[in-house]
């Protein structure tokens, strides 16, 4: 029996080549999704397969690599991602969003503003933003090719016709620089402002739909809207329980079966860093109980 | 306290070593060995083989013994092995037809040259339970007989003899065959590729999408014209020497499904095929594929696609039962952040009708 033996970041140098040359057509055309001959991973298919073969692919040995997934650095699949690089390429990480040089995410966009020196990688599970009004793939590319989006309009404007606003509340469309119709990955569309003009690298992969997709830094990033249905951000009308953060993305959680509830920030570590700055916030949110942290 | 993944880390690997303890049992029943897994359960091996997509029964052996007998999570780690190796290129085609046959039966013809040889089968079995087999028993060796060393030419040669069968598509001696795990799928998707999908692809999957094509969901009016399984012999051609080299031997299973086929204005009626291919004794998955091939053959023969297993996007990009798992399995990751997003737009939606209900007034338009 072959005993098998891995490459830096698991990945062998061919399939990093093959996979580099698709993130440089990808950042040379913004939003356009580039086929790519997406390898298996030892993770599930859906569980960030994508964004693990990009960050594979662009990790060198003096990078420090922070994940997240839902904000978190501490939920399981981002723990397990992180342990894999640490594992198979032996570099730093970290949960401090200004110490990493690449971020990969699931979900979430990170507070904490992100410079020049960063490469965020997102994980995506349906790159494609016409597919749930189009099935097929042969039809989507080439609406894409003729910038053919009337459709996607369409769409917004049975959202308000029916419910009074656009009911899509997370992978909320975007045109990326004038071009291409590009879907943010199931991010809320709180997160959708911050990836426009954004100083960092944003990198999109899409393991099991075979795509990789990019903003290039400094990127136009609009979200589709309509003049007298301007887009809108959505945060809960609350404070972080924890930090007293009015600005950030909020969890909400169960905290009884009475209805008692708290809000706490998605991106735990900028929770962190005010807590650290500020000292906790004393509140009486909730009955939560906060002895065991 | 709030974040209860917190001390993920740690819940990681008890949870791995609980699966561990889980997958070894009772430690007073003797560890299985993968000899008794390529022996005893040879077919779950081939499966495995098929659509992980790599011959290799002690690998197969050890994937489905460390998924505890979950075959698509067996698959899945065969896969990943797999996809880490390097690639030298296509072998030359198997040549079936000098098959060693272990079995060979044809549905269409009472006799034919070399025979109907049944080998081992479940078929003409009657499904009662075998309480001996719950114990240890003694099994006597198979009744033998000699080799009459007839050739066994497969019954589509025969009838394309006459000119009754489509040849096979010749992709051209020196055609490059496509490969899906080195280039992405794209579509239209030509018979190669569609053919090594549907190699890979879920049995179940492709058994649903046969037996709905038998159903009338793109009736094709298949004839079982050979099933075969037996050893060939694998040859790479080799750059340096210019000639092909063997490289081993590999039991496979294939099947020729004879279809009707009208004929056309200028084309005297003939019947048409379907192929399937697959590593080790996989009857039901080469009928299967057999079937979904000659489906996914619709457009080229100028039929209507009106049938799921005729839509070749539909039936492609869902075969694969390692990318279905993953996705369908991902559900379980958490999806609070979009959840929270839902669950605010439908508070606020909620609170609207509440409101608009309570003014007693019809609701105003929702466009405004």
């Amino acid at each position: 029996m072959s005993a098998p033996v891995y490459n830096f970041a698991y990945l062998d140098e061919q399939t990093k080549r093959m996979i580099r040359r698709a993130i440089l057509k990808a950042i040379a055309i913004p939003g356009y999704q580039v086929p790519f001959a997406s390898r298996e991973m030892p993770m599930p298919y859906g569980w960030g397969t994508g964004g693990v073969q990009v960050t594979a692919s662009i990790l060198g040995p003096d990078d420090v690599l922070k994940v997240i997934d839902q904000g978190s650095d501490d939920t399981t699949n981002a723990v397990s991602i992180r342990k894999f690089f640490a594992k198979t390429a032996g570099i730093r990480t970290t949960t401090r969003t200004a110490e990493a040089t690449v971020i990969q995410t699931r979900h979430r966009i990170p507070e904490t503003a992100l410079s020049a020196q960063q490469v965020l990688v997102y994980q995506v599970p349906i790159p494609e933003p016409l597919r749930f009004l189009e099935p097929r793939e042969a039809e989507t590319r080439r609406m894409h090719a003729l910038a053919d989006y009337g459709v996607m309009h369409v769409k917004l404007y049975e959202d308000i016709a029916r419910h009074g606003h656009i009911a899509t509340t997370y992978a909320y469309p975007v045109k990326v620089d004038g071009r291409y119709v590009m879907d943010p990955s199931p991010t809320p569309k709180f997160d959708n402002p911050k990836m426009n003009d954004c100083p960092a690298l944003q990198l999109f992969g899409a393991g099991r739909e075979k795509r990789i997709y990019a903003i290039p830094p400094y990127t136009q990033v609009v979200s589709l809207d309509f003049e007298d249905h301007p887009f809108e951000r959505y945060r809960h009308d609350a404070t972080c329980a924890l930090c007293g953060s009015t600005e950030s993305f909020l969890d909400e959680v169960i905290t009884d079966d009475r209805g008692g509830r708290m809000f706490v920030c998605s991106d735990t570590d900028y929770c962190e860093r005010r807590r650290a700055l500020n000292g906790p916030k004393e509140t009486a949110a909730g009955s939560a109980d906060r002895d065991h942290v | 306290m709030y974040v209860a993944v917190k001390g993920g880390e740690h819940a990681i690997e008890n949870a791995h070593a609980l699966l561990a303890d889980a997958r070894r049992g009772d430690r007073s029943i003797p560890d299985i060995s993968l000899e008794q897994i390529t022996e005893q359960l040879a077919l779950a091996v081939d499966r495995v083989m098929s659509e992980g997509s790599l011959y290799d029964r002690e690998l197969a052996a050890l994937a489905i013994k460390q998924a505890r007998g979950d075959l698509i999570e067996a698959i899945f780690l065969l896969r990943t092995f797999r996809t880490t190796c390097p690639r030298f290129g296509a072998s030359e085609p198997l040549d079936t037809a000098s098959m060693e046959v272990r079995r060979r039966i044809s549905a269409i013809f009472k006799d034919l040259p070399g025979g109907q040889v049944l080998g081992p089968t479940f078929d003409y079995t009657h499904r009662l339970l075998d309480q001996g087999l719950a114990e240890r028993a003694e099994v006597a060796e198979p009744p033998t007989a000699a080799d009459e060393k007839a050739p066994m030419r497969p019954v589509t040669d025969l009838l394309a003899d006459d000119g009754l069968i489509e040849r096979c598509a010749a992709n051209g001696g020196n055609a490059t065959v496509g490969d899906l795990t080195r280039d992405p799928l794209a579509f239209p998707a030509e018979r190669d590729v569609r053919l090594q999908n549907l190699a890979r692809a879920d049995e179940g999957f492709l058994l649903a999408l046969g037996y709905s094509s038998q159903r009338g969901f793109g009736r094709t009016h298949p004839f079982a014209g050979e099933i075969r399984f037996g050893e060939v012999e694998v040859e790479f051609l080799a750059e340096e020497l210019g000639f092909a080299v063997p490289l081993g031997r590999i039991a496979v299973t294939e099947c020729q499904m004879v279809n009707q086929f009208k004929g056309s204005a200028d084309e005297a009626p003939r019947f048409t095929r379907g192929y399937g291919l697959a590593f080790g004794q996989s009857e039901r998955k080469a009928m299967s594929m057999a079937l979904v091939d000659r489906a996914l053959r619709a457009r080229e023969l100028g039929e209507d696609v009106t049938a799921p297993a005729q839509d070749e996007e539909f039936v492609l990009s869902h075969s694969d039962n390692v990318q279905a798992t993953g996705f369908v399995e991902h559900l379980k990751l958490p999806h609070y952040v979009d959840f929270q997003a839902e669950l605010g737009l439908v508070r606020k939606l909620r609170a609207e009708f509440t409101a608009a209900a309570g003014g007693g007034g019809p609701m105003r338009d929702a466009a405004e």
